[in-house]
């Protein structure tokens, strides 16, 4: 007994101390340790409108002040997006977006951006990848975190936790408002940097609404003390919609309605512009 | 049973619930009560009353005695085509229908390719007073006009899939977007071995009616439960499964699953997942998907609108992968031909879906005393337009 126990104490305690060592270098952490309130960060479909301006956006989006940016890698089958982003994916691939070719493109993206970045897609392209081979090569490239909305966390905690940590990336997981307590804390315990905060059930795309029950619900989440800070995302489209997000929540996401913006000619002029009008 | 399902809902390496966090609540509550609400004594009680007085069963099992002259064993016909709205379909229709009734849903939603799962739902609903919405890929409601129009009688919205490839998977897509959107009332009847667990598991428990009254007809007829052989086409393998179900424990009964190969296998128009196909997640689980090398689905083709999807349910992935039952396929062609044949040999127009499980017949080689059994699992009435263009009659 004795034994079993201290050799599992010991080598938790290792893993634990390398692995938070790991985790110190990330970006996203020492964004939260710093920055507590009114964070932005923007999501993007990495080949839309146009195949080779992934680095362009992320410079545009980080000199107009932007916190950190979630850069979506395409999928044929986006079945938790709305037809904003599904239009994006469907393009992107259109114009030839691969992993291969993402990963291609962020050789030079430290070299250009220094705000965190997030990786956002679904399970399948990953997989196909090679989880372990994605983590590395993310981690190479300077990616800080990963979203994948239908990697469950039996699976991840199972089969891929390992290759994440080895690499210091965060893995964000969703909670919706029927998301139930137990779950959150299991969440939150999973979780390394911030929690992924669902304004509804609903795919991407759709309006916030500031119902009691929303606002029961963020108050829920606050008065759980969590040990990572949230951030608010769908239906987040303007200044109105951020602000009222920022009052729960350490911040917001926008995206469709930033990938809308980049379907319009001149995109890349606009960005500041379309930031300063979601935070003036 | 040795090749059912485990508690984190695996087949083996496939299965799984792949599902964004907005759809945990709806799949977790399925997961919680499916078993204890479908092996209650009240719940049985009702799904087989109905099974016998509103979809007709138990479905003959029909000795095919032209088809076994011609092919030299003796073929069995497992009618499914004679239940309620054409096909097997149904069984699993009523079973959700049932379940969703007990879990307080007031209201359906449901994805077809042929439209035959569509009628199903639709049916089921007008039964019960629920609303329903099914969705359609926009090429599918094309091609199989007369059911849209059933579903529409039956009091149904049927809702056109303009993304993607505009067939099943994008149904499939928009169905599970609905679902998200609508997580508290509304209940997803998912219309094949498909979908993250419990579905896969669900759906063919609800099919195995299928075999487990074979067994007992084949008895009857031949003094014996066991076939030599069990076929059945393959789109994602409801009728599949619930023919092989309570046939996979008894090693000795060779299983025979047909995919379509459309155009041919290598054509680049084709369905035939186990033989172009690559593992990875598809529709909420870890199956067997005809994808790129980038883990991009590739649209698949064939001439049969509910074999046209580019996965294969979980569990037949697993059998696939441990070779427990055998995976061959059939082109646009053979199937149409097959389809004529049964026509005029046994007076039975059969669904193209089934015209694939009846041409493999040309190709294997059996004994004269083999007991075949070959599921039956839709009519033809749907697919008429098709048949007849392509036939010229």
């Amino acid at each position: 007994m004795v034994y079993g126990l201290s050799t599992k104490y010991n080598s938790s305690i290792d893993y634990g101390l390398w692995t938070i060592d790991k985790i110190n270098m990330n970006r996203l952490n020492k964004l939260f340790s710093t920055k507590k309130d009114n964070l932005l960060s923007i999501y993007y479909t990495a080949g839309y409108p146009e195949i080779n301006t992934t680095l362009d956006i992320a410079e545009a989006l980080e000199k107009a002040g932007v916190d950190f940016l979630e850069v979506g890698f395409p999928y044929s089958d986006p079945v938790a997006d709305g037809p904003t982003i599904q239009h994006s994916s469907e393009k992107a691939l259109e114009n030839g977006m691969t992993l291969n070719l993402l990963f291609d493109q962020l050789a030079d993206l430290r070299k250009r951006v220094t705000i965190p970045i997030l990786l956002m897609g679904y399970a399948n392209p990953m997989i196909q990848y090679g989880v372990e081979r994605f983590c590395k090569k993310a981690a190479e490239v300077g990616v800080d975190g990963v979203i994948v909305p239908d990697l469950p966390m039996y699976e991840y905690e199972t089969l891929y936790a390992g290759y994440f940590k080895a690499n210091g990336l965060s893995n964000i997981f969703l909670v919706t408002p029927q998301t139930s307590e137990d779950r959150i804390r299991k969440i939150d315990e999973l979780s390394n940097s911030f929690i992924y905060l669902l304004s509804s059930s609903s795919i991407t795309g759709g309006n916030l609404q500031v119902s009691v029950n929303i606002e029961d619900y963020y108050k829920r989440i606050k008065a759980m003390q969590l040990k990572n800070p949230e951030i608010i995302g769908f239906g987040i489209s303007d200044n109105k919609s951020f602000s009222k997000a920022c009052e729960y929540a350490a911040g917001a996401i926008v995206g469709s309605a930033f990938v809308k913006l980049l379907g319009t000619k001149g995109y890349l002029e606009k960005i500041d512009e379309f930031v300063k009008g979601i935070r003036p | 049973m040795k090749y059912g399902v485990n508690e984190q809902g695996y087949y083996g390496d496939f299965g799984g619930a792949y599902i964004p966090e907005m759809l945990y609540p709806n799949v977790e509550e399925l997961r919680q009560q499916y078993l204890n609400i479908i092996n209650g004594d009240e719940f049985r009680a009702e799904f087989n009353q109905l099974l016998k007085d509103y979809v007709g069963r138990p479905s003959p099992l029909y000795h095919a005695k032209r088809y076994s002259e011609k092919y030299g064993a003796n073929i069995f016909f497992k009618r499914e085509d004679l239940n309620h709205t054409g096909s097997h379909k149904i069984n699993n229709a009523i079973g959700q229908i049932l379940l969703a009734k007990r879990l307080g849903k007031k209201r359906i939603i449901a994805e077809t390719g042929a439209g035959q799962h569509g009628v199903a739902t639709a049916t089921v609903c007008a039964l019960m007073g629920i609303e329903c919405v099914v969705y359609m890929g926009e090429i599918d409601m094309a091609r199989q006009a007369p059911n849209v129009s059933r579903m529409k009688m039956l009091g149904a919205k049927v809702v056109p899939a303009v993304s993607g490839s505009k067939t099943l998977k994008d149904a499939t897509n928009e169905a599970l977007r609905d679902w998200i959107g609508n997580p508290v009332d509304t209940h997803y009847i998912i219309g094949s071995v498909v979908g993250p667990y419990p579905y896969p598991d669900m759906v063919a428990r609800f099919q195995s009616v299928i075999s487990f009254e074979t067994k007992k007809q084949l008895l009857e007829h031949t003094g014996n439960e066991l076939p030599q052989y069990v076929m059945a086409c393959v789109g994602g393998g409801s009728n599949a499964m619930g023919m092989f179900y309570h046939f996979l424990d008894d090693e000795q009964v060779k299983l025979v699953a047909v995919e379509a190969a459309g155009k041919g296998v290598d054509s680049g128009h084709s369905a035939a997942t186990t033989f172009l196909g690559k593992e990875g997640v598809l529709h909420g689980s870890r199956t067997i998907l005809m994808q790129t090398d980038d883990g991009q689905v590739v649209e698949p083709y064939s001439i049969s609108a509910g074999l046209d999807y580019p996965g294969i349910g979980p569990q037949h992935a697993h059998l696939y992968k441990i070779n427990r039952a055998q995976y061959v396929s059939v082109t646009d062609d053979e199937a149409l031909q097959a389809g004529l044949l049964c026509c005029q040999l046994e007076g039975i127009i059969p669904a193209i879906e089934t015209a694939h499980a009846l041409a493999q017949l040309e190709k294997m080689k059996f004994d004269k005393a083999d007991n075949v059994v070959i599921c039956i699992s839709g009519r033809g009435d749907k697919d008429l337009d098709t048949y007849i263009k392509y036939f010229g009659y």
